[in-house]
């Protein structure tokens, strides 16, 4: 019987959600690692029983956890992460030089054809690849040391790169985004990189369409068009047909275009979904409604998703990393909250459920369909 | 000799360990000494306590013995007697702060 199992990483510990596919009943497993900031766990596409988990904390820095059994049981791999070479240093919030220093792992990107092979987006930017299930890293230096690098500047989550996009039809190509550089894509593998921010428009740099310096928050891919990328940047709702060369906005009617997540349905590439958040100083949803917005027509025009969701007296707030898609044939949404809940659609968003309603902040949902 | 050590909850959950932590260390007894026979032990432990490239205590670990804080001596520095025969355990300690 298919099913699906959802990766949840919180504040306090990681969860897994496992459900049949009709995902109306639901086993909780956890807290793993309790206590622990789980910023992001994600299964092997190649192997699903192969997950990966970046297990961190401000007192005892990053650990690497790897499970063989699906998330049953964990083992620690390798966490060291060393910058190649001198890091040198790039901008600070005030503007001024700042070294390059590792501070924990955002986001794991396994390999879409080897369970061994996993990139990890890190803070202070950078990426790295293991190629011997996580038990060795080395940084594919081309992407920070890249002419830009001493300009970009952190978030306010820090200067991280949070995401990590493979192209199933071209494994040379990938994209990764980084707050607040902006957008980059590779073409050979990892070794040079360039920046894709052409289109993009940031109030907060003095120049606001410049080469870099964007937060980009989030961009998803639906594999059967590898040249359309949608992004939730800081503001702005945007989307590309040319793989990040050139980007529009496609902001629409949403009744506010901050926010964090961005996600594609399963089999209608057309169809994404964003979560509004007010603004960059109120990261909560518009008068305490939490809503998802659906855009059928790959951006533009798009309708309020409220059923099952609080319509009032709601302030979470859904962090990037926390949104994901099944790919059962009514596909299915999650997204987690700065509240601890963890809402589900079986039905490509139209009703929502809370699978649960009390864990510790949500920084992170994943979901892996088990056939 | 052998050292007595006693670590945070997290590291003792990390490395699977119900009570303190008994270790073997040959020669001069410091930090130093320790810390390397805790991570070659566990190594699930190496860059939870001091940072691996440099080897330098992470900010918000704290190193205590005998009513006294150590964190700021040397690691080479010889730790207290009562330490290095057992009698007192070397304290590792998460700074206190909220969260």
């Amino acid at each position: 019987m298919s099913g699906v199992r959802v990766l949840v990483g919180t504040r306090k510990g990681a969860f897994v959600l496992s459900s049949d596919e009709r995902r109306d009943r639901w086993d909780i497993s956890g807290p793993h690692f309790a206590g622990w900031e789980i910023y992001h766990m994600k299964g092997s596409p190649a192997n699903p029983d192969r997950i990966y988990a970046s297990q961190t904390s401000g007192w005892f820095g990053q650990v690497m956890q790897r499970s063989d059994d699906g998330g049953k049981t964990w083992t620690t791999v390798g966490n060291q992460f060393a910058y190649d070479g001198v890091p040198g240093t790039h901008q600070w919030y005030d503007g001024t030089p700042h070294p390059w220093e590792f501070a924990r792992v955002w986001h794991l990107e396994p390999s879409l054809s080897d369970p061994d092979t996993i990139y990890a987006g890190v803070e202070d930017a950078a990426l790295f690849k293991s190629t011997d299930g996580g038990q060795t890293w080395s940084e594919l230096s081309g992407l920070r040391t890249h002419s830009t690098g001493s300009t970009w500047q952190p978030g306010a989550g820090g200067m991280c790169l949070h995401t990590i996009v493979l192209d199933k039809n071209d494994p040379q190509r990938m994209y990764v985004a980084i707050s607040a550089a902006g957008a980059f894509r590779t073409d050979d593998g990892g070794t040079t990189w360039k920046p894709i921010n052409r289109g993009l428009k940031s109030e907060f740099i003095p120049d606001p369409d410049a080469e870099v310096g964007h937060c980009v928050h989030r961009i998803a891919m639906h594999p059967s068009r590898p040249n359309v990328l949608y992004m939730q940047k800081h503001w702005d709702v945007m989307r590309t047909d040319d793989a990040g060369d050139n980007w529009h906005e496609i902001s629409g009617n949403l009744p506010t275009d901050f926010g964090f997540v961005v996600d594609v349905h399963a089999h209608e590439p057309e169809t994404i979904y964003v979560v509004p958040i007010k603004s960059d100083s109120e990261h909560f949803p518009l008068d305490g409604k939490l809503q998802v917005y659906r855009s059928r027509t790959g951006g533009n025009e798009w309708e309020a998703l409220t059923n099952g969701l609080p319509q009032r007296d709601c302030y979470v707030n859904v962090l990037r990393d926390a949104m994901a898609v099944d790919s059962l044939e009514s596909c299915g949404l999650y997204f987690g909250t700065t509240g601890g809940q963890v809402y589900a659609s079986a039905d490509g968003g139209d009703s929502w459920k809370a699978i649960v309603h009390d864990l510790p902040a949500v920084l992170s949902v994943e979901v892996q369909t088990l056939a | 000799m052998i050292v007595r050590v006693v670590l945070p909850a997290h590291l003792r959950a990390l490395a699977k360990l119900a009570g303190d932590l008994h270790v073997e260390v040959e020669g001069a007894v410091t930090q130093r000494t320790v810390l390397d026979a805790i991570e070659s032990r566990y190594p699930m432990l190496l860059g939870t306590m001091r940072d691996r490239a440099t080897a330098r205590r992470r900010p918000f670990i704290r190193f205590f013995a005998c009513e006294r804080d150590l964190s700021h001596e040397s690691p080479d520095t010889p730790l207290p007697d009562a330490v290095a025969t057992g009698a007192e355990p070397l304290l590792v300690v998460g700074a206190i702060a909220g969260g």
